[in-house]
């Protein structure tokens, strides 16, 4: 696995002619203006008007839609009657990460695409932003959860990612009173939503302090720099720790198969938006100029966006099938197109073209569906670039692991409960099978892990 | 198109669309903007005695908001006119004589003394106006001084009062009621034993819109402290409606001539409002939200209407829908009427069921076969009409009237084809029974 650390040295490989990346290509202040946030706060007013809009409807679609089952009725109904501090708790009692869900969420095709008003007019309840009023409301009026811890079990659980899933099932445990550790191989708390959300959905280190606002329930020992499998091992964390729940996500990157590969300018997407998200000063991160991204999911969009933002001319996503069999929604997709990316379908990667160990080109092979069976045409075109991003997936690092978890295809195997084929460990998140790679799937997952791993330990 | 010319106890105008007396017709400037705009005609904002009252200084309005700030309800603590006698008149005068073709009539509240009203009308006269309306009904500040509804609440004063106006004027004399009593039809009686040639209502309903959580006050507050004021707007059409069809259906005051007032919004309400009698429609409320431009749909709308429906000027339906103004006892028992929902206007926001399942008769399904679905059980359905008020979409749910002869299955008993109603019916034991005897 690429470490970010490695990556800067990536930069510093392009070197004279070849390439053309750099740093800087915006004028100063247009960074902050193409980095701010995709949908701003609503007002008062507009919250007001939009949470007027929704019928409260009867065990309603858009709850059941939630993968955490917010009662999302009941929270807009108390925007609507000007308790926004209700609207949150309502959030928070099924979703501690109610804030970053309402900034992440594919709504599009979660709750608001079954919204009455959506098959009505066309036209869905923003649930999304009505959720992000009421979570920015909460937090910016108070510092800590609306839950109070119950009274110390004494039992010890070890947590090990804090991402979205460990961080919701640190929580859970905390309010049942049991004390939490929280392992984290990285040096800050929040997983993804701190080094890979697209910046313009978490904007302001809002993923940060929603870490703070989390842990301040109480009960939670962060340990970051602690990586399973390095540091860690899973047999000890079992020996030490009444349970077990492992939220590692996926740390791995699949590689494209291409000779050239190591080439420099052939970059993992996730890595190189983790040093964006990092970033102190988006003008000194150095970006080319003609960009090629593979893959067409989300993490594929958000690259190819991302670099069209810190000012690369010529961006271009390949994706080997039809845009509908794409990962990223219809909604991402017209972002991307809107940003001025453009998709380019029926092609799949076949070669990297480089010169003095640096890419230059990427050669793209046509391809077809036939009877369902895709295969490459033989035509093949040559497109320029200064950098390739390969947004084909990640894998979860089975290594870390150590042989006592059953996988299946890659992943960790738990049950409804989210306990894995050992007693005393449960894991969530991106790392379990059938997953579906979303934030709010993942706190889902942490949230039951905790239920479960609380009614075990206190049968 | 249709003629809207509308003849109101010989008071002219080219439609039935007046202004009540209120803000929008308080000075010239206002009212000429109003005929502009093509308002039929104005009652002017009642007049008083000098020195003029004087209003407060902080807020006189108060409102409740439906959604999206829709405002439904309005009430104020204004009191009549706050300029001197005098140059109202003038106004007046100037009005008339720039706008004949509109109706002009002068609202009017001075103390319960002959003479006082002998002084104030012959200064009306004078003007031009083509009536007075007697402001029986202005529920605050003016009643604590024995005014307005003081006056409008006590059926002999109202007789009074409007003998004294008949007696000593020719103009022709409408008496604006109260609402704010319990039987509507007692001084509109009293209005007619007195000599009126109509009745107007309503006027506003006392109220307190609000309190202030904050100061605990009823809101708005000046100054701290918040007075009960007259509520009005689109909220009290139904108690408007309700008074206008009593005294239209009372036959102590049958034929009395009526100009409707209450929550008169659009050309639909006004056109109502006369199907149960009034013969004019005036508005405050609707002008004071949106401004004078409201009349034009108004008019518009109620000629189009007409025209669909055939009716060539405004008597042909004024008063139409009073004989169907029924008492509860003599509404036919044997209509049986059943919800049907149409699946395919349905979003499936399931209200209807929730409605009906918490607080009724548990007659709409929430799910078919394991699917979400809402569909009446006419096994239960009571046909209380209760799921069409709750459901967002119009027409999506519709009452069916059940033919005679066949079985309601809620009853398993055939529907049968004669009306038959309280008075008669077994369970009653007031029952009227042919066999008496
Ligand atoms: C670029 C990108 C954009 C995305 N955009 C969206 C979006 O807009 N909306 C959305 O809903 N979803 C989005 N997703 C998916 C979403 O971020 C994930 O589904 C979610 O973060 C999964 O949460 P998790 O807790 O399982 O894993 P992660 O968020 O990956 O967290 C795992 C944590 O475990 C730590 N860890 C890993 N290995 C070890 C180890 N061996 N020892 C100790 N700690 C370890 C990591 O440091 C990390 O902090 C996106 C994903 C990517 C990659
Ligand atoms: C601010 C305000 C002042 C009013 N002043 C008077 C008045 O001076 N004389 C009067 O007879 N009615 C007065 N009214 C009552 C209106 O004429 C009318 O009867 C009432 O508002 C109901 O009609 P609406 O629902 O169209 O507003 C006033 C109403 C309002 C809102
Ligand atoms: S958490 Fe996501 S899916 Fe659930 S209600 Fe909020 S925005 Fe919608
Ligand atoms: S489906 Fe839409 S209208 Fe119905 S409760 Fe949910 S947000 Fe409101
Ligand atoms: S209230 Fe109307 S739209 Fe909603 S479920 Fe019932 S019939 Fe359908």
């Amino acid at each position: 696995m690429k470490t970010i650390a490695n990556l800067p040295e990536i930069y510093m490989t392009q070197t004279k002619a070849g390439p053309d990346i750099a740093a800087g290509r915006l004028p100063e202040d247009a960074y902050a203006e193409n980095f701010s946030d995709l949908h701003p706060l609503l007002d008062q007013h507009e919250a007001q008007v939009e949470a007027d809009r929704c019928y409260f409807c009867y065990d309603a679609p858009c709850m059941q839609a939630c993968p955490t089952s917010i009662d999302i009725p009941q929270f807009i109904r108390q925007i609507s009657t000007g308790n926004p501090t209700g609207a949150a708790k309502t959030i928070f009692a099924q979703n501690i990460l109610g804030g970053m869900c309402a900034r992440v969420c594919p709504t599009e095709t979660l709750c608001e695409e079954v919204c009455v008003r959506e098959v009505a007019e066309g036209k869905p309840v923003k649930i999304g932003q009505l959720q992000r009023y009421s979570t920015d409301h909460f937090m910016s009026e108070f510092s800590s959860t609306p839950f109070t811890r119950a009274a110390e079990t004494g039992k010890k659980i070890a947590v090990v990612g804090a991402g979205p899933a460990g961080l919701s099932c640190a929580h859970r445990l905390a309010v049942h009173g049991h004390n939490v550790t929280l392992f984290d191989a990285r040096e800050k708390a929040g997983g993804l939503n701190e080094y890979g959300i697209a910046s313009y959905k978490s904007v302001d280190d809002f993923a940060a302090k929603e870490v703070d606002f989390i842990l301040s329930i109480g009960g939670i020992d962060v340990r970051t720099g602690m990586r399973l499998g390095s540091n860690l091992d899973l047999a000890t964390l079992r020996a030490e720790y009444d349970a077990v729940f492992l939220g590692i996500g996926l740390g791995g990157v699949n590689a494209l198969g291409l000779e050239g590969e190591d080439k420099s300018g052939a970059i993992d997407a996730v890595d190189y938006i983790a040093d964006l998200r990092q970033a102190k000063d988006l003008s000194e991160l150095p970006v080319g100029r003609r960009i090629v991204v593979i893959g067409g999911g989300m993490t594929a969009v958000d690259i190819a966006v991302q670099t069209k933002l810190l000012g690369a001319e010529e961006v271009t996503i390949a994706y080997r099938r039809g845009q509908d069999r794409m990962n990223a929604s219809e909604y991402e997709q017209q972002l991307a197109q809107t940003s001025g990316v453009r998709i380019m379908t029926w092609a799949q990667p076949k070669g990297l073209v480089g010169e003095n160990g640096a890419i230059t080109a990427i050669e793209l092979e046509r391809t077809q569906d036939q009877d369902g069976a895709l295969t490459g045409t033989g035509e093949v075109i040559t497109l320029p670039a200064d950098m390739v991003f390969k947004a084909v997936g990640q894998t979860l690092v089975q290594t870390e692991l150590g042989d006592a978890l059953t996988l299946e295809r890659g992943r960790i195997v738990v049950d409804a409960d989210r306990k894995t084929s050992l007693a005393d460990v449960w894991a969530g998140g991106d790392c379990v099978q059938g997953g579906e790679d979303l934030t709010v799937a993942a706190v889902e997952d942490g949230k039951i892990a905790a239920e479960s791993i609380n009614a075990a330990l206190t049968a | 198109m249709a003629d809207l010319r509308t003849d109101f106890i010989g008071i002219k105008s080219p439609n039935p669309f007046w202004l009540a007396s209120a803000p929008p017709t308080d000075k010239e400037y206002n009212v000429v903007r109003a005929f502009k705009a093509g308002w039929g005609g104005v009652v002017w904002k009642t007049l008083g005695e000098d020195p003029p009252v004087v209003n407060v200084n902080g807020p006189r309005y108060g409102a409740i908001h439906g959604k999206d700030r829709q405002l439904i309800g309005l009430n104020n603590i204004e009191l009549i006119t706050d300029r001197p006698l005098e140059v109202n008149l003038r106004e007046i005068k100037q009005v008339k004589r720039d706008w004949p073709d509109r109706a002009l009539v002068v609202s009017l509240m001075v103390p319960c003394e002959e003479q006082n009203w002998i002084d104030i009308l012959k200064r009306v006269e004078e003007t031009g106006a083509d009536g007075v309306e007697l402001n029986f009904g202005c529920p605050h500040g003016m009643s604590e001084r024995g005014m307005g509804s003081a006056v409008g609440q006590v059926p002999e004063y109202i007789e009074m009062v409007t003998r004294w106006v008949k007696q000593h004027s020719r103009m022709p004399c409408i008496v604006k009621l109260t609402p704010n009593i319990t039987d509507v039809r007692k001084p509109a009686q009293a209005a007619k034993a007195g000599g009126a040639d109509a009745v107007s209502l309503i006027n506003t309903i006392n109220s307190i819109m609000g309190v202030d959580l904050d100061i605990m006050s009823p809101s708005p507050a000046v100054d701290g402290k918040g007075a009960h004021g007259g509520y009005c707007g689109p909220a009290v059409k139904p108690i408007a409606l309700n008074m206008v069809a009593e005294i239209a259906r009372d036959p102590a005051t049958h034929g009395l001539p009526i100009s409707g007032i209450g929550g008169v919004t659009t050309w639909r309400d006004a056109a109502e409002f006369m199907a149960l009698g009034a013969g004019s429609v005036q508005v405050c409320t609707a002008a004071m939200t949106y401004g004078f431009r409201v009349v034009e749909d108004m008019i518009e709308g109620l000629s189009d209407w007409m025209d669909t429906k055939g009716y060539t000027s405004v008597d042909q339906f004024v008063g139409s829908a009073v004989p169907n103004v029924s008492d509860w006892q003599y509404l036919n028992l044997n209509y049986i009427a059943k919800a049907k929902i149409d699946q395919d206007q349905c979003i499936e926001c399931g209200r209807c069921h929730i409605a009906c399942e918490d607080t009724s008769h548990q007659a709409i399904t929430n799910m078919v076969d394991g699917v979400r679905k809402f569909e009446v059980i006419d096994e239960e359905c009571v046909g209380c009409n209760l799921c069409v008020n709750v459901c967002p979409i119009e027409g999506c749910i519709t009452m069916e009237s059940m033919a005679a002869g066949s079985i309601d299955p809620r009853t398993k008993k055939p529907v049968e084809k004669d009306y038959a109603n309280w008075t008669t019916h077994p369970n009653n034991p007031m029952a009227v029974t042919e066999a008496a005897e």
